[in-house]
């Protein structure tokens, strides 16, 4: 009886923990979109920030956003695509491949802020590319490859080698075995690999910091050396700098809805692309 | 001829590859030599003893990182003390307790909370725990060490409940197995046998969502008032090194003391994570070969 009862308990504490995980996100959520949720319309995404930020839309920071993850885009994914190819198809395994490997891992626990310094003196200064867009995007690029690289390598680890052997023995080439046989087969897990890591570089503030973002830039600038207006910054600075903080909460909290769809929405891209993915197998 | 022009794509492409590579590898390599040398510079006019003993951290003139070390850790420390017990027995109930079911459907939340954007559980600390906390314990400033606390424990949790799981599920089958026809039943095989030989793989994931923690910028920046000073209580408003760097960076002039001290707290907090991750990573291959 007494033992029964103690099993009782330890069920509860494991239980308890879990449903507690479960309500932090829970609590999360329904905060952000109960108070956000009245502040977001349509108005509120296509219109431009009016009376010092009070009023009006967040459409500058929501371009800025999509022009800055599009710079990190262009960037990392070929870079980090070619890298981990280089890894897991050509080079041959050593201890310098597995030194390589190593240091890619630990990179993608470096703090994202010091990324933002080394973005700062090699993008802004040395390569005198000033804050601007593009020394943003290039900054979230260099945070991003390690994830690329690690999760491309992952997913062409999964391609069996007699598929390369079998076509290498029909006489084709090494080149031509990866484009034609490898890389479509991969294709589904590279993806999933560079939605996320995409999506995680959306919603990063700190790397941009010092690189480019501003609170305001009068309308929309497409050119790549001009600062511009991003989702969390925006949200951060609504929430700690504004002259009126309590006057523009709801659009702090509208700004927060956005953000936080926009990055789940990539999520859901990724996990159905994952899902059929595996059903396929 | 077409096979000779093949044999020069496929060469040339090797090449391409091997470029990228490396180029990649310079790239990440050079964040490393930035922030040795700017620290050089850093430490070429202020002596490392001054910067590891003092007890002031003031732009001007003095430059000690011990206030901001002893925030990030205490504020890091505090998060695991909640996040560690919080992360494991969930991945217990995970991996050995819930139903196939009740998985599906916990697998996402914890994918979901490891999405929110830092950001965003920052604009929470100001507007929801921070006010709660004042509440609780009457006092007036509700952003301060707990507040952060609370909050790197949960941007902390999906590392640790993923990693913890994963440890759970690589103990083999048999060790269940013995312990079950031993005659213990099922919770004292997963606190006794289970928990204990995962523990190399707990401890890989407890130093992992440490790691998190430590370099976590926008939470803290948001949540922990900022006072420089070193703190005595978790109700005391703290500034850790990454909400210093993210505070002072964007106003200082290009390579002036201040400037590099910014490139040495870094240095210095790079340094802790590498050497955190290392640890990890360690303890995640010891699980490895025990089980091979």
């Amino acid at each position: 009886m007494k033992k029964k009862l103690l099993h009782l308990f330890d069920w509860i504490i494991l239980l308890g923990s879990t449903l507690l995980v479960c309500l932090f996100l829970g609590i999360i959520l329904w905060d952000i979109f109960s108070k956000g949720m009245p502040a977001v319309s349509w108005n509120f995404i296509h219109q431009y920030p009016t009376n010092g930020m009070t009023q009006g839309g967040i459409l500058p920071a929501i371009i800025g956003t999509v022009i800055l993850t599009f710079i990190t885009t262009i960037f990392s994914v070929p870079f980090g695509v070619a890298c981990a190819i280089y890894l897991n198809e050509y080079a041959r395994p050593s201890l310098m491949t597995n030194i390589i490997r190593a240091s890619i891992r630990n990179l993608a626990g470096v703090p994202s802020i010091i990324y933002g310094l080394f973005g700062l003196a090699l993008f802004v200064q040395s390569l005198r590319l000033g804050t601007s867009v593009l020394s943003a995007g290039l900054t979230l690029g260099l945070l991003s490859l390690p994830y690329i690289i690690t999760t491309t390598e992952e997913a062409l680890k999964r391609i069996p080698n007699s598929m390369r052997e079998a076509t290498l023995a029909l006489g084709v080439t090494q080149f031509e075995t990866i484009k034609d046989v490898v890389l479509p087969k991969a294709l589904p897990g590279i993806l999933t690999g560079i939605i996320l890591t995409i999506s995680r570089a959306a919603g990063e503030t700190a790397p941009i910091l010092f690189t480019g973002v501003a609170f305001y830039i009068n309308g929309i600038s497409t050119s790549f050396n001009q600062e511009f207006m991003a989702l969390p910054y925006h949200l951060y600075m609504l929430s700690t700098q504004h002259s009126s903080i309590e006057e523009v909460r709801p659009l702090a909290y509208g700004t927060a809805v956005i953000l936080i769809t926009l990055v789940f929405l990539l999520n859901t891209i990724a996990f159905i692309i994952r899902y059929k993915y595996r059903t396929q197998d | 001829m077409t096979g000779n022009r093949r044999e020069k794509t496929d060469w040339f492409f090797k090449q391409i590859f091997k470029a990228t590579g490396f180029i990649t590898l310079a790239l990440l390599g050079g964040i490393f030599f930035m922030l040795v040398y700017n620290s050089f510079s850093f430490f070429a006019e202020i002596s490392p003893l001054d910067f590891f003993t003092g007890i002031q951290w003031d732009p001007d003139n003095k430059y000690s990182i011990l206030p901001l070390l002893v925030s990030t850790l205490f504020v890091a420390v505090g998060s695991m003390i909640i996040a560690v017990p919080l992360g494991i027995l969930t991945a217990a109930y995970l991996s050995e307790v819930a139903p196939k079911k009740v998985q599906t459907i916990l697998k996402p939340v914890i994918e979901m909370l490891a999405a929110i954007p830092s950001v965003a559980i920052g604009f929470l600390g100001i507007v929801l725990l921070g006010p709660g906390i004042s509440k609780l314990f009457g006092i007036q400033n509700g952003l301060n060490a707990l507040n952060g606390s609370i909050l790197l424990a949960i941007m902390a949790l999906p590392t640790i409940i993923t990693i913890s799981e994963d440890a759970i599920n690589a103990v083999p089958k048999s060790h269940r197995e013995a312990s079950l026809a031993l005659g213990a039943d099922k919770w004292e095989t997963l606190f006794k046998i289970t928990i204990p030989a995962a523990l190399p793989g707990l401890i890989a994931a407890v130093l992992l969502g440490l790691g998190r923690a430590l370099g976590e910028t926008m939470t803290v920046l948001m949540a922990t008032g900022n006072a420089s000073a070193i703190p005595r209580g978790f109700l005391d408003s703290v500034r850790t090194i990454t909400a210093t760097i993210a505070i002072e960076m964007g106003e200082v002039p290009y390579q002036t003391t201040h400037y590099f001290a910014l490139f040495a707290i870094a240095g210095i907090l790079f340094l802790i994570s590498l050497g955190i991750n290392f640890l990890g990573e360690y303890f995640a291959n010891r699980l490895r070969k025990f089980h091979a």
